[in-house]
């Protein structure tokens, strides 16, 4: 039976792991390609690389972060973070990741999921979507942006059909309203969006405690949990998430 | 030399690395000469089906010919699939033809792609398994899978809610749909135990 995963998740910034809430007050944690042995080591099913600093300047260095992690980590590790072009996910898959994430890119030319998908296969397609809660139509999220600096008009849900439909091979999916929290993944969002799609669907933002994982996955249908603050700064090992979750039943690669 | 072939689709990096990190040299290469000298062959692939075979082009008989003629071959993930005789991934196209059977897409009714760590369960007569027990976790990633066909191949299966075709062996060719240079050390040990094939190899 297939396990749900679980995944750490690497801000990166200038070449450094950050962490903050709903996506501003970082603080330090880590070097990158440390951060990411240790947590393979510690039996972690996957790793999320996101380049949070994205500007023309930083591509250079993430490529040779992907380059630096990969000699080191021998699980799948995705990165996102600016990139809008099959080209530069060539050069991030040629590095030695194995996925890429796309956000603002897809939104502005939906097209790139579906170049991707038909060059790399799909399953290096990852469409990340940061959603928000919207104030005016209840049980609604909108996608934003340019790291959750821009609202669109799009509905989150009905985005992540769509992206689907046009080649992303899994989503990771973003609460902005959670996102750094601790207070618990947005449920209701995550099960809105793995409801309405056949792929894989990433929970992410507010995990805070073990049974927010449980949560995520069990009301929440997602494939697999993503974290942050949590793991950074020790809460807890990813081998007591896999034991918790096992011990109420979830299958777990442990 | 072992030889990971180098065809400008994907991921090729990554198997190399696994293989660095065991001590166990390899050239990552397109060319011929050095191909038909290598003590075994590496076809990894993180692509569509059909790019990858366009982007293997000519290279494509001269792998086949070299496994017929006894190199061992270890194909990976989507050089797996092509080891096969078609795929039916964005329009049919052929592939190899060293194993019967064609790729298909994973049967509708369950999340698709097939993402993640899945059980695999590991017969004892398949050498590439050696030493990892009856059974181990193993990084998968695709959206279409083989159905095998051929009764000379040796074939272990994990369960995605039907038998899918996670390993093949037949004579000196070699494939994992899974990913073992993404599989941690169960994963490392596939590699290990398929260096030490090519090492045995006067091919």
């Amino acid at each position: 039976m297939l396990t749900r995963r679980i995944i750490p998740c690497l801000d990166v910034k200038d070449g450094r792991v950050v962490k903050g809430v709903h996506f501003v007050n970082l603080r330090d944690a880590g070097d990158p390609v440390e951060l990411g042995a240790r947590y393979s080591d510690d039996g972690a099913d996957e790793l999320v690389f996101l380049d949070i600093t994205a500007t023309i300047r930083s591509r250079k260095t993430i490529v040779d972060l992907v380059r630096k992690v990969a000699e080191n980590v021998f699980i799948p590790f995705t990165v996102g973070g600016g990139i809008n072009s099959v080209e530069q996910m060539d050069e991030l898959l040629r590095s030695g990741a194995e996925k890429c994430s796309v956000n603002t890119a897809a939104v502005k030319k939906p097209d790139i999921l579906t170049q991707a998908a038909q060059r790399f296969g799909n399953q290096c397609v990852v469409l990340a979507i940061d959603a928000r809660r919207s104030k005016t139509k209840a049980g609604h999220w909108q996608v934003t942006v340019k790291a959750g600096t821009e609202a669109t008009d799009i509905d989150a849900v009905e985005w992540a059909v769509e992206g689907a439909k046009r080649g992303a091979g899994e989503i990771l999916l973003t609460s902005m309203d959670a996102d750094g929290t601790q207070k618990g993944y947005d449920i209701e969002l995550t099960r809105a969006v793995a409801d309405a799609v056949g792929i894989p669907v990433i929970a992410s933002g507010g995990a805070g405690t073990l049974e927010h994982l449980y949560d995520a996955i069990v009301e929440g249908h997602a494939e697999a949990v993503l974290m942050a603050s949590i793991t950074h700064f020790e809460s807890y090992t990813i081998t007591q998430m896999k034991e918790y979750l096992r011990d109420r039943g979830i299958a777990v690669n442990l | 030399m072992l030889v990971v072939i180098d065809y400008n689709v994907g991921n090729v990096k990554s198997v190399c690395n696994a293989f660095d990190h065991l001590g166990c040299p390899v050239e990552l290469s397109c060319d011929r000469r050095k191909i038909e000298a290598a003590s075994a062959l590496v076809l990894p692939g993180v692509a569509a089906f059909g790019f990858a075979v366009n982007a293997l082009g000519s290279l494509g008989s001269v792998i086949k010919d070299l496994a017929l003629a006894g190199k061992p071959l270890l194909g990976i993930c989507v050089g797996f699939q092509m080891l096969f005789d078609k795929s039916s991934e964005f329009g049919t196209h052929n592939g190899l033809g060293l194993v019967s059977g064609d790729v298909v897409a994973i049967p509708p009714g369950r999340v698709i792609p097939h993402m993640g760590w899945n059980k695999v369960m590991l017969p004892n007569d398949m050498a590439l398994f050696d030493g990892l027990g009856s059974e181990k976790h193993f990084y998968f990633a695709h959206s279409f899978c083989a159905n095998v066909t051929d009764k000379t191949a040796k074939v272990a299966y994990t369960d995605y809610g039907f038998k899918l075709p996670a390993s093949i062996q037949k004579g000196n060719v070699y494939g994992t749909q899974f990913h073992p240079e993404k599989s941690s050390r169960q994963g490392l040990q596939v590699l290990r135990n398929f260096a030490r094939i090519a090492n045995g190899s006067n091919a």
